[in-house]
């Protein structure tokens, strides 16, 4: 029984291995952006924000798609195959607190470059908007996780998932429809109407290795995720099995009792 | 046939109980009388302002008494464990889940009777674009809030926290038909834009929320 939680030696060697690596892409990444690519022309310095912000927008719209497809997965594995079904919820909440991460690092960062940028921290753009409910939904699905009693949360979670999927594009178009109609001063054209070549490897670079680093949380997450459903299912095991014993002995002694009677 | 007799089933008790208490239209009119008079004394507004923030303001209410309402929608199916009893019945949950939600539109619609008059008398409103597009938004929006909001109430009911709950989830899943509702009724009141793309978004996002609740609302009730 103990053996089964402890995580296996290969998974902890791999995790490791690609730890380092994701490490060192990380100090590439760091070097092409700060130091090799050439300063942005209107924006001096600040611009080279730009290697940590569009990457986890990047990012942070992709892991949504891990979370719905592993609810989905969630939702037909329930009653077929509950151990399947349990992998999947691993996946679903490790990819939910991945989106919270790089949106959240997306939404700080842009703040930050549009105060020094723009000369405010935030307008309500189709984008900037779109981005905080992605946020404030995935916010809401692992609120409703920790509040939701034992044994249904993987349901609820999966449910809200489905939600909040169908909601994202509804919420991009519905609210690019309201800022065409009312255009934003702040935005003169499109913010990244074209990269200059040089950008290129510095922006390459640190999508690669963001990417890699949540790959890697996301792996440890689902690793502990899963330790701990093994945790609660040896101790859902090991009562149950003490509640037979006990009834065992408590019949035993009854009927010994019955007998001495 | 079945279906639709088990929907009919399940508004009628609701009407029925509500008739008899008249428990969430008070609450829900007593409720949104107070927002409005406390909205109205905080911006003070003139005509020409109210006519632009009214839409807003109006949804706002509706969406605050409607959440207070539905949080205690499922109340009356947890007495005497009725919900359970639902779930051992043979028909199917959707029934329940669109009996209940039809029941709530019923009391949200009344309160937004109400509701209409007080609005043009306090904020001195009335429309400058075709105000009988209303007839449309208001229960479009309206099935907006209602249908998700029975059901993440239901939802609710597997939390801990529930009055935190409803709000928690389904403010964010309805902003896009928040922003359609208010965009449209701005539209319709002060004349300036048209409202028909906001009118279609609320048909889209009622039809497939609605199917999307209708689907998903078995798995929640047997959630374990």
């Amino acid at each position: 029984m103990q053996e089964t939680v402890q995580p296996k030696r290969t998974g902890i060697i791999l995790g490791l291995v690609w730890l380092t690596l994701t490490i060192a892409v990380l100090i590439i990444g760091f070097r092409e952006a700060i130091f090799i690519s050439p300063t942005d022309a209107a924006q001096g310095n600040v611009g080279r924000i730009f290697y940590w912000h569009v990457p986890s927008a990047m990012l942070g719209l992709v892991f949504p798609y891990v979370n719905f497809a592993a609810s989905l997965a969630f939702l037909y594995f329930r009653r077929r195959n509950p151990l399947a079904a349990l992998t999947a919820d691993a996946w679903a909440v490790a990819a939910a607190e991945v989106t919270v991460v790089y949106t959240s690092i997306c939404l700080v960062t842009g703040m930050l470059w549009g105060r020094a940028v723009w000369g405010i921290w935030w307008t309500w753009d189709a984008r900037l908007t779109s981005l905080l409910l992605l946020w404030l939904l995935y916010v809401a699905y692992i609120m409703t996780r920790r509040l939701s009693t034992t044994g249904q949360t993987s349901t609820m979670g999966a449910i809200i998932s489905v939600f909040a999927a169908i909601d994202v594009p509804l919420v991009y178009f519905s609210i690019r429809w309201f800022r065409t109609q009312h255009p934003s001063p702040v935005f003169g054209g499109g913010a990244d109407s074209g990269l200059d070549k040089s950008m290129y490897p510095a922006f390459l670079w640190n999508i690669l290795a963001w990417l890699m680093w949540g790959i890697f949380i996301l792996a440890f997450r689902i690793s502990v995720e899963k330790q701990q459903q093994r945790k609660e299912q040896a101790a859902a095991l090991r009562s149950l099995e003490g509640d037979l014993d006990n009834f065992n002995q408590g019949g035993y002694r009854q009927s010994e009792s019955g007998n001495a009677i | 046939m079945n279906f639709y007799w088990h929907v009919w089933a399940h508004l009628r008790k609701d009407l029925q109980l509500e008739w008899r208490s008249r428990d969430s239209i008070t609450g829900m009119l007593f409720f949104s009388l107070l927002v409005v008079v406390v909205f109205s004394l905080a911006f003070d507004p003139t005509a020409a302002v109210s006519r632009q923030i009214a839409g807003g303001i109006l949804w706002m209410v509706l969406l605050f008494a409607s959440t207070t309402a539905l949080n205690q929608a499922w109340n009356r199916e947890q007495r005497n464990h009725v919900l359970d009893a639902q779930r051992m019945a043979p028909s199917s949950a959707a029934a329940l889940f669109l009996g209940k939600a039809l029941a709530n539109m019923v009391f949200v619609t009344v309160v937004e009777l109400v509701l209409g008059p007080l609005f043009t008398v306090f904020y001195n409103l009335h429309a400058l674009g075709q105000g009988w597009l209303l007839l449309a938004v208001m229960p479009l929006g309206t099935w907006a809030l209602v249908a998700n909001g029975t059901f993440f109430a239901a939802l609710g009911l597997r939390t801990r926290n529930r009055e935190l709950m409803l709000p928690l989830v389904l403010f964010p899943i309805s902003i896009p038909a928040l922003l359609a509702m208010i965009q449209a009724t701005t539209g319709i009141l002060t004349g300036e834009n048209e409202p028909d793309l906001w009118i279609r978004l609320l048909v889209v996002y009622d039809v497939v929320f609605t199917t999307v609740c209708l689907l998903l609302f078995d798995t929640l009730l047997n959630a374990e």
